[in-house]
């Protein structure tokens, strides 16, 4: 496909102008914040990849690798996935609404400096050592007061704009958006609810202790997952699928089953993470129950987003951002098959606390989250900046940079988890422990190496972006179109 | 035929539908556990911390060991031959909040509390190399500086606040129970003990005076799965349905 084709392939599906102009600032700014995050979680991650193959790299008590492990793992959810969310779902939210976003321009550029400032101060509260010390929601209560004011005016300006629509039917990627924002709402409020040991201190207290604060962490964290790394990238791939293959969804119906049964089923989920422990029995079984149900409404999801292609296959060989967002939807339906099977407690016995973990959430980091926000920001761009795409072969590279590290990545992850996994339950002839954890510990050396390597490559491929953007948005403007785009035609007339 | 079109137009209907979908699993999970008294067993000998292992454990947490180290032995016959006792849910009664870990980069602590000698912790925290040569973790020789508990008042009210039984007294004598734990030598180590029993007692770091950082971390590390009194311990009364010696 050629460059231009890629740049005007938007322009064949717009609509006659009407007076309507979208607020495309903040969108903007959100894109660039976007691809620097990426950047910045990533190398952060790479970095820590290396302290575990090479220990002399934690040379300084504020890069330690438990110190900056949460710099890798907001970095990349909360910056690069949080600032993706962001610029799509302001720019879905307008488009199927027909309308402007809700609220003046400033104030969702205000949004936008507030959301990088709470960002890059949280980090620097890591490394100087403040964390309530619960995965993902690690910042102190100071950032989680400042988190829910923010997020209370990221859903006013959303249904703001939902409320104001000229469509008459929501449009479905505005489903997914609509539950991941009042999802987090919800999550980040019950599970960061601790108090200062004075106001003049950043240090504070779980209200929960225990079993009970162990099931309120993993029903955030797992729902973390399933809302904001899953159900507001779906409600990206529900717009940008259909928009790049120029088709229709490919069922109205099983978006709509596969929508309420997610949204309903992933939020029992949590206690999988749990397994074996003192959490009692009953919320262990009902956590693996619902998550192998949701095995069905994951690949209801991916059914739908790849089967949308049906008709437009060969875009596949000649559109590397089409090829970014089917692989997304590819590696979604993978990590949706692995994460049931690891919910099971038997399989679960052998995977917990060895790195099959860290690779499986990889898989869907890297793989699912990472590129369908790729596909998204590769498509946004000549849009927002009325640009031709500097280069479609740079997007041909960073695809398969990032395909192959992904490859190293995941696979060294299974080899190291399921052999670590093994040897800690290895017994000798005499019936004695047969390994020290020092052996398993030395054994995972090489793939630890090649978990670093993986991990450089993808990081590699991130930065042929950023200069390909970069060239893209300095270069000259193409076409003095009228910033007024349509609605997808997708789905929003359902075909039944 | 039940029309989803309704739902569609209506913004109020959908985040109604969105809310109420979202609420019940975990209104199902999280509030029994607050209510149903089989949650946590009975158990005897558990204790709230001791300040200076309070103090410790903010710096376990400061320094996210929990990024590595699980705190949980899971009831399987390799996990107790390798690290004791599996963890029971009145274990962690006083932890506000939970340090179960996710990730074995380094072996589970639950239990390593007495299993090693001061020395062999305080070596091994200032270089883990030199005492394990595959070990990959970072060495933390910079815990050796002077201890601040200036605030360590605010941090046990606080807790009080939040359910940790202790009282004006132990508030009161906060500072010289941290000093008394630390140095036994200056300090009244009867009286910490009744306050806090079978509270590890220092030299943690070395025989001088000052408390530092690292002797905070080792009362921590030494206390760990030592409180419950497992010769009075019937798993048969709680366990039901619980995997035992896989």
């Amino acid at each position: 496909m050629s460059a231009q084709a890629v740049a005007t392939s938007a322009g064949s599906t717009e609509t006659a102008a009407r007076p309507l102009t979208y607020a495309d600032d903040a969108i903007r700014l959100f894109t660039i914040a976007t691809v620097l995050w990426a950047f910045v979680g990533m190398a952060a991650g790479v970095f820590i990849a290396a302290q575990l193959a090479f220990p002399w790299l934690n040379f300084h008590e504020w890069v330690n690798f438990g110190r900056f492990r949460p710099v890798h793992t907001s970095g990349v959810i909360l910056g690069f996935g949080g600032n993706a969310l962001l610029a799509t779902s302001y720019y879905v939210v307008q488009r199927t609404c027909q309308t402007r976003l809700f609220g003046p321009n400033w104030f969702h550029i205000l949004q936008f400096w507030l959301f990088q400032v709470v960002l890059l101060s949280a980090a620097g509260s890591y490394v100087l050592g403040f964390t309530q010390s619960k995965e993902y929601a690690e910042p102190e209560w100071v950032f989680d007061i400042l988190i829910t004011v923010w997020w209370v005016s990221y859903l006013v300006v959303y249904v703001g704009t939902l409320v104001k629509r000229k469509e008459p039917h929501i449009y479905v990627a505005n489903w997914f958006f609509l539950a991941y924002i009042v999802a987090v709402a919800m999550l980040h409020t019950v599970n960061n609810i601790s108090i200062p040991i004075s106001l003049f201190s950043m240090h504070s207290y779980s209200v929960y202790s225990g079993v009970q604060s162990a099931m309120i962490q993993w029903w955030y964290g797992h729902n973390m997952v399933g809302f904001f790394l899953t159900a507001g990238f779906i409600g990206i791939m529900y717009y940008f699928v259909p928009k790049q293959a120029e088709r229709p969804i490919y069922s109205y119906r099983l978006s709509i089953v596969h929508f309420w049964a997610l949204i309903f089923l992933y939020i029992w989920a949590g206690p999988h993470h749990l397994h074996y422990t003192a959490l009692p029995d009953w919320a262990q079984t009902l956590g693996v129950v619902f998550s192998v149900m949701l095995w069905m409404p994951s690949w209801g999801g991916m059914v739908n987003g790849i089967m949308t292609l049906s008709g437009a296959w060969h875009k596949l060989r000649t559109d590397p951002i089409m090829r970014f967002l089917v692989v997304a939807v590819a590696f979604y339906g993978m990590s949706t098959f692995e994460g049931p099977l690891m919910s099971i407690k038997e399989v679960n016995a052998l995977s917990h606390y060895t790195d099959w973990t860290v690779g499986h959430v990889h898989s869907g980091a890297l793989g699912w989250v990472a590129f369908v926000a790729f596909g998204a920001i590769y498509y946004l761009v000549p849009r927002l900046w009325r640009r031709t795409m500097h280069s479609v072969a740079l997007i041909e590279v960073h695809f398969w940079l990032a395909s192959i590290g992904i490859l190293l990545y995941i696979t060294a992850m299974w080899v190291s988890g399921i052999t670590q996994g093994l040897m800690w339950r290895t017994y000798d002839e005499n019936g004695f422990l047969l390994y020290t954890f020092s052996d398993t510990v030395a054994m995972l050396h090489p793939y630890y190496v090649t978990r670093f390597l993986g991990g450089v490559l993808y990081l590699t491929g991130v930065v042929v972006m950023m200069y390909n953007l970069f060239r893209t948005v300095t270069g000259p403007i193409v076409a003095r179109t009228s910033p007024t785009m349509s609605a997808p035609q997708a789905g929003l007339t359902p075909a039944e | 035929m039940f029309n989803h079109g309704i739902i569609e137009k209506s913004t109020p209907l959908m985040l109604l539908l969105i809310l109420l979908s979202l609420g019940i699993g975990g209104m199902v999970q999280i509030i029994p556990l607050f209510k149903v008294e089989s949650t946590i067993e009975p158990v005897s000998g558990m204790r709230p911390y001791s300040p200076l292992e309070q103090i410790g454990r903010n710096i376990y947490m400061r320094e996210g060991c929990y990024n590595c180290h699980s705190q949980q032995v899971r009831p399987f016959r390799d996990e107790v031959d390798r690290y004791g006792h599996y963890s029971l849910a009145a274990e962690g009664i006083y932890d506000y909040p939970f340090l179960w870990g996710s990730k074995r980069t380094g072996p589970d602590l639950a239990r390593v509390g007495g299993k090693y000698s001061n020395e062999w912790h305080a070596a091994h925290l200032r270089n883990p190399q030199a005492v394990l040569p595959e070990s990959i973790m970072p060495d933390y020789a910079f815990l050796e500086r002077p201890l601040d508990y200036d605030d360590i008042e605010l941090h046990m009210r606080t807790l009080r606040f939040v359910g940790v039984p202790y009282s004006d007294a132990d508030i009161e004598a906060a500072r010289d129970d941290i000093v008394a734990q630390a140095v036994p030598l200056i300090g009244d180590t009867t009286a910490l003990r009744e306050r806090y029993a079978g509270a590890p007692l220092g030299p943690f770091t070395g025989p001088d005076e000052e408390v530092t950082e690292m002797d905070a971390m080792i009362a921590y590390l030494q206390v760990l799965g030592t409180m419950v009194d497992f010769t009075s311990f019937d798993p048969d009364t709680m366990l039901q349905g619980q995997e035992v010696g896989r």
